[in-house]
């Protein structure tokens, strides 16, 4: 049976501007970032967390043919394209204002919730990023 | 679609963020339509182009979906949660209220608390149509 979650994957608009999002303001690390010929398999994740990548990939001809993938991108760019990332923090305030001071485009403030606090915030694209100081079990 | 109608959808969901985040203040559409880089009037059209409602129906809607989830969560009166959720008249507020959730904040506050969720699933799902 299946044993963790390995990758899950979004779609981004443009690679390099994912990674000096996800890498240089989020605080991620590259996994792979492997030019294969026919595409470019990158996947990033979160430091000290290595048993769970994210892959970052471009909507585009082959894999769908262009008109799917203007639709793709339209979706992305309407927040609608469900590729949601939902990170655990120690300390939501603290990262919010450190995210807030590189120039993260926070949707939300920390709010305290029944399972927590946390707070939005969006990628570059459009892509809908959640970031929680989980209660203690 | 060209990458230039992309960053149009982007901009524009800025925008829509905006009236999400800051509904209880009073948005006008300079604002928004400053934050969408666009003018007025073709931030009206775009946006409805995008997302299907105007606006201003998108900030009512949001509006009234979060006096239903305060309603539901809290002891807060009526007149309160209309302040809280940024309409400035009883009366209008339980005029739209009714209109869009088809029963009176009174009414809705009997249906009891929500179950657990993050609260931008529940604020996107909960948001009502039609």
């Amino acid at each position: 049976m299946m044993k963790r979650l390995n990758i899950s994957g979004i779609y981004v608009l443009d690679q390099d501007q994912a990674l000096d999002f996800y890498v240089g303001k989020l605080g991620l690390e590259v996994d792979s970032d492997v030019d294969l010929g026919f595409m470019r398999w990158l996947t990033v994740r979160v430091p000290g967390d290595p048993d769970h990548k994210i892959l970052l990939e471009r909507p585009g001809p082959p894999s769908m043919n262009e008109e799917t993938a203007e639709q793709v991108r339209a979706m992305v760019s309407k927040g609608a394209a469900g590729g949601h990332l939902f990170f655990a923090v120690d300390d939501a305030h603290a990262t919010y204002a450190e995210l807030q001071s590189r120039g993260v485009e926070l949707t939300e403030e920390p709010t305290d919730q029944a399972y927590g606090i946390d707070f939005g915030l969006r990628d570059p694209f459009g892509n809908h990023v959640r970031i929680a100081q989980l209660k203690e079990d | 679609m060209s990458r230039a109608a992309e960053e149009t959808n982007r901009r524009l969901l800025r925008a829509r963020d905006l009236m999400d985040r800051s509904y209880a203040e009073p948005l006008d559409l300079a604002t928004l339509a400053r934050v969408a880089l666009v003018s007025e009037s073709h931030f009206i059209r775009t946006f409805r182009d995008a997302f299907g409602e105007t606006p201003h129906r998108y900030l009512q809607r949001r509006r009234v979906e979060r006096a239903a989830w305060l309603l539901r969560s809290t002891d807060r009166s009526v007149t309160d949660i209309c302040l809280d959720v940024g309409f400035t008249s009883l009366g209008t507020f339980c005029r739209v209220f009714r209109d869009i959730i088809g029963e009176t904040p009174t009414q809705h506050r009997r249906r009891g608390p929500l179950g657990p969720v993050p609260s931008c699933f529940a604020r996107a799902w909960m948001r009502p149509i039609g």
